[in-house]
């Protein structure tokens, strides 16, 4: 992998190269994938922070919780069932007791049900090869970039990211 | 605050690459106490737990109060800082981690408790309900269960509510360090990056641990005073145990942060991170939950005092002008008379130091509060002739001693491998310079090239 990129000191600037590479991307033969953005911290409020904000995580962890609850039910009430307490005649499952141990799994089918989907989204933990990445993200600086950029439209590329308000054009190859 | 991100990065990270002979000698210091409490325990391990105070019919006192407290200091973070989350408090942002760690902290010393409560405490897992071949068949129906479930889904959850925001952290000190550090943070990062999509995600998860969080926080502690309000003991069987518990270990909670904050922010030199308007805004919460804890407890009182039952006013008068009247009375002192004011006062409130005197008093007198719960109760349960006594062991005393040690060198050590403030939500929070807007020739070019 290769790519060439630039870093912007600020959304403002980082935005403006987003839109740039975003016209130019038929023209110099580069699809919208190959846009790269890594940033210090979240700009959700940005074009170029919105992507793939789309996720079904809510639901999931909806989901997750369901499974929870049903799963410390179904677990408790089986164990009573299978192992009867000497109870007097009293009922063997208990719906109170169990409901408070049912709560509590629905919630931690919830809490790493949310954690699951997170790190399978975002793709972390992902210690495989190098990635496009500069250590000047961490000082606040925002990347834009695109990734296997066609070898005719580098130079060209390097322009438009500088254009933009760069701080730093740099190619980075794999 | 003006400061820039390298500034920021500069301030915050300090306290991981540098540490001051301070730091030595205080954790020496914390250290040497907490092996001072695992001679304590292996002491008692080996001689018995008939060596503590512990004997008929006071078998719940020291441990069980630290067991208590303890989770009710645990209450200082992820409940406060998921509920600032929620409400999308912004002065939140240098809060929430020292808030974080002091949860996954005290949780995990509370869960010692029951532990070195048991006297044989390699045969812990009989407290893990499954079923075995000695006939003891999981029960359920008992409060003590609840609080394994409830305690375990609460310290997973606050340990993955810690971790999560810690990540991009992560990324940036392996950034910035060399050799093993270098590796270990690149480890412990799992590769962030900070794609737009690794923020979204990382941001909608923080927002639905926050949701959920709140009410298994809550849980918790009710659950814990059910342990005692399920029991028909005498200032235990009561319906209002579990709000007032609840309130009580936000109350401990907030007070514990506020010192924490404190020591912190002269520690570490986070000056400029950690300032007034915080502790300020920390100490008006404190004051809400200093005048509930009152209303709780007057209550409480009221309503046994009224009811005058034979076996209640044993207890209720041994706490009000009896054998633990003093630590009554001082407990009152400690959570309502000396706080309060201070708090009320604006003037007070904003001096960081004013906030620190009103809530370390809150430490000792929550804990007094957890003690007169469990041992005037038992002390006084019904029938007279089962009247008795306690008094603590040099054991007792020293394991005490010991957790708050443990918990003073655990946050000791965390402030040298976590950013204590979570930075790159301090940068989220301050506000952005903007380029000049207007177009340049290749954007303009780009721009017609598309349109035609």
């Amino acid at each position: 992998m290769n790519a060439i990129y630039g870093l912007y000191p600020d959304p403002g600037s980082a935005q403006r190269a987003f839109n740039v590479l975003e016209r130019a991307e038929s023209e110099l033969g580069f699809s919208g994938k190959d846009i790269a953005v890594l940033s210090g911290e979240p700009y959700e409020g940005y074009g170029f922070g919105q992507r793939d904000n789309v996720t079904r995580m809510p639901w999931i962890a909806a989901l997750g919780a369901l499974a929870g609850g049903l799963s410390g039910w179904v677990f408790v009430a089986f164990t009573q069932k299978t192992y009867p307490m000497v109870s007097g005649g009293m009922q063997l499952v208990t719906k109170w007791p169990n409901g408070i141990i049912t709560y509590e799994l629905t919630m931690l089918g919830a809490i790493l049900t949310t954690l699951f989907v997170l790190l399978i989204t975002a793709r972390i933990p992902d210690w495989r090869g190098r990635k496009l990445y500069d250590p000047a993200i961490s000082n606040g600086k925002i990347l834009i970039g695109v990734v296997n950029p066609p070898e005719t439209a580098r130079a060209e590329l390097g322009t438009m990211l500088r254009d933009a308000g760069a701080e730093a054009v740099k190619e980075f190859t794999n | 605050m003006n400061k820039t991100p390298e500034q920021i990065n500069k301030d915050l990270l300090r306290p991981i690459y540098h540490a001051t002979w301070r730091f030595y000698v205080t954790a020496a210091i914390l250290a040497a106490l907490v092996a001072a409490a695992l001679f304590a325990w292996g002491y008692q391990m080996y001689y018995g737990l008939g060596i503590s105070g512990l004997n008929r019919p006071v078998f719940w006192a020291f441990y069980i109060t630290n067991f208590v407290f303890w989770i009710g200091i645990s209450h200082a973070g992820t409940l406060i800082s998921a509920i600032l989350r929620v409400c999308n408090a912004s002065w939140r942002r240098p809060v929430t981690r020292c808030a974080e760690a002091i949860t996954v902290f005290s949780l995990s010393i509370a869960g010692l408790f029951p532990l070195i409560h048991l006297g044989r405490p390699w045969l812990f897992f009989w407290l893990i309900p499954y079923p075995s071949e000695r006939g003891i068949w999981p029960q359920f129906r008992s409060p003590l269960l609840w609080d394994f479930f409830a305690i375990n889904t609460y310290l997973i959850g606050s340990v993955t509510f810690l971790l999560l925001p810690s990540f991009p952290d992560f990324a940036l000190i392996r950034d910035r360090a060399s050799g093993w550090r270098r590796k270990v943070y690149g480890i412990i990062s799992l590769g962030w990056r900070g794609t737009p999509k690794q923020w979204h995600r990382l941001e909608m998860a923080m927002r639905i641990m926050a949701v959920a969080i709140i009410p298994v926080a809550v849980s918790v502690h009710t659950i814990v005073s059910w342990d005692f309000a399920m029991a028909p003991v005498p200032g235990w069987h009561s319906t209002v145990f579990g709000p007032c518990f609840v309130a009580g270990a936000i109350f401990s909670g907030i007070a514990a942060l506020i010192v924490a904050m404190a020591l912190l922010r002269k520690l570490l030199h986070l000056e400029e991170y950690l300032r007034p308007i915080h502790f300020d805004n920390l100490g008006k919460l404190l004051l809400v939950m200093s005048l509930l804890w009152f209303y709780f407890v007057f209550a409480e009182r009221l309503t046994t005092w009224y009811g005058n039952f034979p076996g209640e006013m044993s207890v209720f008068w041994s706490t009000q002008i009896g054998r633990f009247s003093p630590l009554f009375w001082t407990m009152v002192f400690c959570n309502f008379l000396i706080p309060a004011p201070i708090l009320a006062i604006k003037k007070l409130r904003n001096k960081i130091g004013w906030t620190v005197v009103a809530s370390v008093p809150i430490i000792i007198g929550m804990w007094l509060e957890r003690f007169l719960i469990i041992v005037p109760s038992l002390s006084y349960k019904y029938l007279p002739y089962n009247f008795g006594t306690y008094r603590p062991s040099w054991v007792e005393i020293i394991i005490t001693i010991g957790t708050f040690a443990a918990m003073g060198l655990l946050y000791l050590i965390f402030s040298r491998v976590f950013p204590i403030i979570s930075i790159w939500e301090l940068k989220l929070g301050m506000p952005k310079k903007e380029a000049a807007p207007e177009l340049t020739t290749q954007e303009a070019a780009a721009g017609q090239t598309q349109a035609g």
